[in-house]
């Protein structure tokens, strides 16, 4: 018993040896390793410009966008499917559209990674939300997108 | 023939020092409700109120310590210098981080129970101590040293006014963990670096004489670095020393920016 205590000592940190006290359980460990898997890009950075950016665009697009849609020429009552179909012969509107769509789905995905990155403690949980976030994003613009290009004002 | 002219010029002094001294104080009775946690004893942490008179002009850590001295030997919790340089005794008092050895008592609305527990976002080992080695962990990731090429000169490193000044704020942090255990990005992910990693970064990244600036801008690049910052400005308000702690990390940011556009 002597011996294996002293041979322990360089060994144990500051966990409690003693049996009868309750495990202190770490929340979370900052170690060498951890410190150590190094990413080497920009990603986080490029990330966060991203957002300064798309989001000063997206004030024009979406404040722009409320404006014809909601507020000029009647409102909201004129929205029907001629009216949508009438601006997207225009290619401006297209861009416009499509510039919207693919911004704030990106702003706002982006978005929900940094949420689920602060909230979401498990790593387990973290990969599947960001697959499920992934997969809507995906999924929503390649949508939009299509709908956009392919848009068919004579459908019956 | 000197004595009386010693007691005449004494006399006087020492009565206007004790009617300064005992005229004001004014003692009143205050309640510490201390989060205390043993895990030899139970799992969970548990708030206990404790009563005391004091003056009011006292610090919190005095009346932390009659607590220790007077009423319950068990009370665990660190301090050092009591004078607010070695950091020792950061603690969440009324729900924000502060130095007990900086906190008057009667700044903390004594009239209230004043609530005192650990610092969040890492282990509590027993009351209010808590397990300082991550925090101290991402202070060593950002390589708080001077690092230089060549050799070394024969005299000092000169350095002009205006170059000291462009890092004095951050030179004056004490390593209290105010700032990093307010940070809620650092609650939900102790991975990240922390505010007071990136003030002690900060403090060699802009040092003129300093030559490892790329080495840490780096570290800081990743995913755990500067770019996780939400700019809650906790760290900011929490800083005992009033550090610009924010606005150093944006710094940082921005240096990581220009240096490559």
């Amino acid at each position: 018993m002597a011996t294996d205590s002293i041979g322990n000592v360089e060994l144990t940190d500051s966990t409690p040896t003693d049996a009868t006290a309750f495990l202190i359980e770490p929340p979370r460990k900052r170690t060498k390793t951890t410190a150590g898997r190094r990413s080497r890009t920009n990603f986080e950075m490029l990330a966060w410009l991203f957002m300064r950016l798309s989001g000063i665009v997206l004030v024009f697009l979406v404040l722009g966008h409320l404006i014809i849609q909601l507020v000029l020429d009647g409102g909201v009552s004129k929205i029907s499917f001629a009216f949508v179909a009438g601006r997207w012969a225009s290619p401006f509107w297209q861009v416009w559209d499509l510039l919207m769509l693919w911004l704030a789905m990106l702003h706002g995905a982006n978005g929900m990674r940094t949420v689920i990155n602060d909230y979401a403690e498990r790593p387990n949980t973290r990969f599947w939300l960001k697959v499920l976030l992934v997969a809507a994003t995906v999924f929503t613009v390649a949508l939009g997108t299509l709908v956009i290009f392919t848009f068919d004002p004579n459908i019956s | 023939m000197s004595t009386p002219t010693i007691d005449e010029t004494a006399a006087p002094h020492s009565a206007a020092l004790d009617a300064a001294e005992s005229g004001k104080v004014e003692l009143i009775t205050i309640t510490l409700r201390i989060r205390r946690f043993n895990p030899e004893e139970h799992p969970d942490a548990v708030w206990v109120d404790y009563q005391l008179t004091v003056d009011p002009k006292e610090r919190v850590l005095d009346a932390i310590n009659r607590v220790k001295w007077e009423q319950d030997g068990t009370l665990t919790y660190r301090r050092s210098c009591a004078h607010g340089v070695c950091g020792s005794d950061a603690m969440r008092i009324n729900g924000k981080n502060r130095l007990a050895c900086k906190t008057l008592i009667k700044d903390v609305n004594p009239e209230k129970p004043i609530t005192i527990e650990a610092i969040k976002g890492m282990t509590v080992l027993k009351d209010l101590v808590v397990d300082m080695d991550p925090f101290f962990q991402a202070y060593r990731d950002v390589m708080p040293f001077l690092i230089t090429k060549g050799n070394a000169p024969t005299r000092e490193r000169i350095q002009s006014e205006e170059d000291v000044q462009r890092f004095e704020d951050t030179t004056k942090c004490i390593l209290c963990a105010a700032c990093t255990s307010s940070c809620p990005v650092f609650w939900n992910d102790g991975q990240y670096f922390g505010p007071a990693a990136i003030v002690n970064a900060h403090r060699f990244i802009f040092d003129s004489r300093d030559e490892g600036a790329e080495q840490r801008l780096e570290i800081l690049n990743d995913r755990e670095g500067v770019w996780r910052c939400r700019t809650t400005f906790n760290c900011t308000d929490a800083c005992p020393r009033g550090i610009e702690v924010t606005k150093a990390i944006q710094e940082v940011k921005r240096a990581l920016l220009t240096r490559r556009y």
